[in-house]
């Protein structure tokens, strides 16, 4: 699917706000948007939403064999999955240009700075060491996918343990859940990457830009870093030319960014090891708050079936011939609800019309009485025909169409 | 290549609260939780949870045009690696499913996309994936003929039946069997089944799957109305 382009009276009016140091969404210009780390059941599952772009990161393991040129160390495989689910211009199948160029950005983040220690993973030198993989997916698109998707892959990393391994001389075992407490990885330190959008030449700057501020940008620079004041990973796009101050304003302004943001993991990180060892529920259906109108929550409902009833069908529909067996699951069903339809009480208006359920007169305008009881009636009327055989809240559906 | 994830050894408290084995696990829905899609859902049966989001009715690709329906495309995402093959088969089953509760007639030349990110897979994965694409349907007010919910069986060597298992419950059990219906005359739709089972068991299964699926639609309908409607 095409994205809607821009207009160009949106472009300029962003421009010209830029200008006047403001942000669409009133932030400041070094703002991050609110940051929120969940993790899930599953060990190094991490779901990161920055403003309102999503991002799903999955950490899983295998044992396999290592590196030809590496044999003394394990293996790292990061891919970043710009599913169509974020935007509609995402194609499934090939990536894009812009996926290709996330993905690399994300494997040097994580592999060039040796944030993972890759000689922990090694089981036996030059035979068997462990892969590992981290899966990142992006679920929605409102800009920065980079900086959300570097937080999620750093947290799931930190968060995801692999089964314990012991070598007695030619023996290996890697041991079950069950057996031994799952070990987790050793994490050196955790490079995160700051995003930064230019405008004019290079004159205005924006931290975590959204999804419209980027696409009006001229350039962007990608710094990565950790909190101990080590750069990781640098990169400049775009049609423009930096100064060297503005380069080292950038690293410092990315400094304390990525200060506040590690503090944040490792929070997350406890309260999630609180809730498992206090054995709490935890996990995503969990952050689901059932204040807000648009979220629902079900408790454990019991089902409860007679069971002297299907013993009693199963007799009948033994006896029966071949042919009819394969409705007679059917059938019976269908006779218990004919057997029991809603009572309602249908009202009549007029000759040939009858009304039944809630509803009543549009109050909405000033109609004419007899027509607008006559199309309500037969609105009401096609509806019936539909909902005859319909279990359950029926005239609650109805409320909603006809209000 | 076949990773595999680490998972948490499920809580010996849920095992022990799972009295009767015909309990549906408590379900939990945040509709619209996403903002570039026309519908979205997160579903949650018990940890099993799903996202799925629908795209329609719009623009569609010239050599998928229908003239006469729209075209019904299902997406599935695992969280682990790339699609493999099951994923696809797991893309047909469900796209044969939707194509009936959606009224595609009244879309020529249009699609409606359905893409599933499986989130976390702790058992009954199938039936989760259906019943999130429904919402998610419904959440996008895409015209349907019925909405349709999915339940899933597992029976045990000794013929007991466990509603909604779980992830162990799967694995140890003999047949895993995951009913489809619609929401009209709980009639049957979808039938996918793993392993092998008695026509008794399977009908066994049947009855208590349309039981558990009037909790299932009922869900919904609370779901909708209370989106819709604004009120608890």
């Amino acid at each position: 699917m095409r994205e809607t382009p821009l207009s160009n009276c949106e472009r300029e009016f962003i421009l010209n706000f830029i200008a006047q140091q403001k942000r669409l969404d009133g932030r400041n210009a070094y703002d991050y948007r609110d940051l929120r780390i969940a993790f899930g059941v599953s060990l190094g599952c991490c779901h990161v939403e920055l403003g309102k772009t999503r991002v799903l990161a999955q950490v899983s393991c295998e044992v396999g064999e290592p590196k030809q040129t590496r044999p003394h160390d394990g293996v790292l495989y990061v891919n970043v999955e710009l599913s169509p689910m974020a935007c509609p211009s995402f194609e499934q199948g090939r990536q894009s240009e812009e996926g290709i160029e996330l993905s690399r950005l994300m494997e040097r983040c994580l592999k060039e700075s040796r944030c993972l220690d890759m000689e922990s993973l090694c089981i036996v030198s030059g035979e068997k060491a462990w892969h590992v993989r981290v899966d990142i997916h992006v679920l929605n698109h409102e800009g920065n996918i980079l900086d959300c998707a570097s937080i999620a892959a750093i947290s799931a990393l930190a968060h995801f343990r692999r089964p314990d391994v012991s070598v007695h001389g030619e023996e290996i075992t890697i041991h079950t859940l069950e057996d031994r407490n799952p070990v987790p990885l050793s994490l050196h330190h955790m490079p995160l990457l700051v995003s930064f959008a230019f405008f004019s030449q290079g004159k205005f700057m924006l931290v975590d830009p959204s999804s419209k501020e980027e696409k009006v940008m001229e350039g962007k620079m990608v710094v990565g870093m950790n909190k101990h004041r080590e750069l990781c990973t640098l990169q400049v796009t775009g049609q423009m030319l930096l100064l060297k101050e503005q380069v080292l304003r950038c690293s410092s302004i990315a400094l304390t960014k990525v200060t506040k943001i590690t503090e944040l993991i490792h929070e997350a990180l406890d309260k999630d090891k609180q809730a498992r060892l206090k054995g709490e529920k935890h996990g995503f259906a969990m952050l689901v708050s059932g204040d807000r109108v648009t979220a629902n929550r079900l408790p454990t409902t019991e089902v409860k079936v007679d069971t002297l009833e299907i013993s009693d069908e199963m007799e009948r529909s033994q006896s029966s011939s071949e042919d009819g067996e394969s409705q007679s699951g059917n059938e019976p069903m269908e006779e218990q609800i004919v057997a029991t339809p809603k009572e309602s009480a249908v009202e009549i208006l007029t000759k040939g019309v009858g009304v039944i359920g809630e509803g009543g007169t549009s109050t909405w305008l000033d109609i004419p009485q007899a027509d607008s009881k006559q199309t309500a009636a037969k609105k009401r009327k096609h509806k019936l025909e539909k909902m005859e055989e319909d279990e359950g809240s029926s005239e609650e559906e109805e409320k909603v169409i006809l209000k | 290549m076949s990773s595999f994830t680490v998972v948490k050894t499920e809580d010996l408290d849920a095992e022990q609260e799972k009295g009767s084995a015909c309990v549906l696990r408590g379900q939990t829905s945040d509709l619209g939780c996403l903002t570039r899609q026309d519908g979205s859902v997160s579903l949650s049966q018990g940890d099993t949870t799903s996202i799925a989001v629908v795209y329609g009715p719009a623009e569609v690709r010239i050599n998928k045009e229908q003239i006469d329906r729209a075209t019904v495309d299902v997406v599935y995402r695992p969280k682990v690696g790339l699609p493999r093959p099951e994923h696809r088969k797991q893309e047909r089953i469900l796209k044969n499913t939707l194509e009936a509760a959606i009224a595609a007639n009244l879309h020529p030349r249009s699609s409606i996309s359905i893409i599933i990110q499986e989130t976390e897979d702790l058992g009954s994965n199938l039936s989760c994936c259906i019943n999130s694409s429904c919402l998610a349907l419904l959440d996008a007010a895409v015209s349907m003929n019925f909405m349709v919910a999915a339940v899933t069986v597992a029976m045990k060597e000794n013929s007991d039946m466990v509603l909604d298992p779980m992830k162990r419950d799967e694995t140890e059990a003999k047949s895993v069997i995951t009913y489809v219906f619609d929401s009209m005359k709980l009639q049957v739709l979808t039938i996918v089944s793993n392993g092998k089972f008695s026509r008794a068991e399977y009908k066994r299964g049947l009855s208590l799957a349309r039981e558990a699926v009037k909790s299932v639609l009922q869900f919904y309908r609370e779901s909708m109305s209370k989106k819709l409607l604004m009120s608890e």
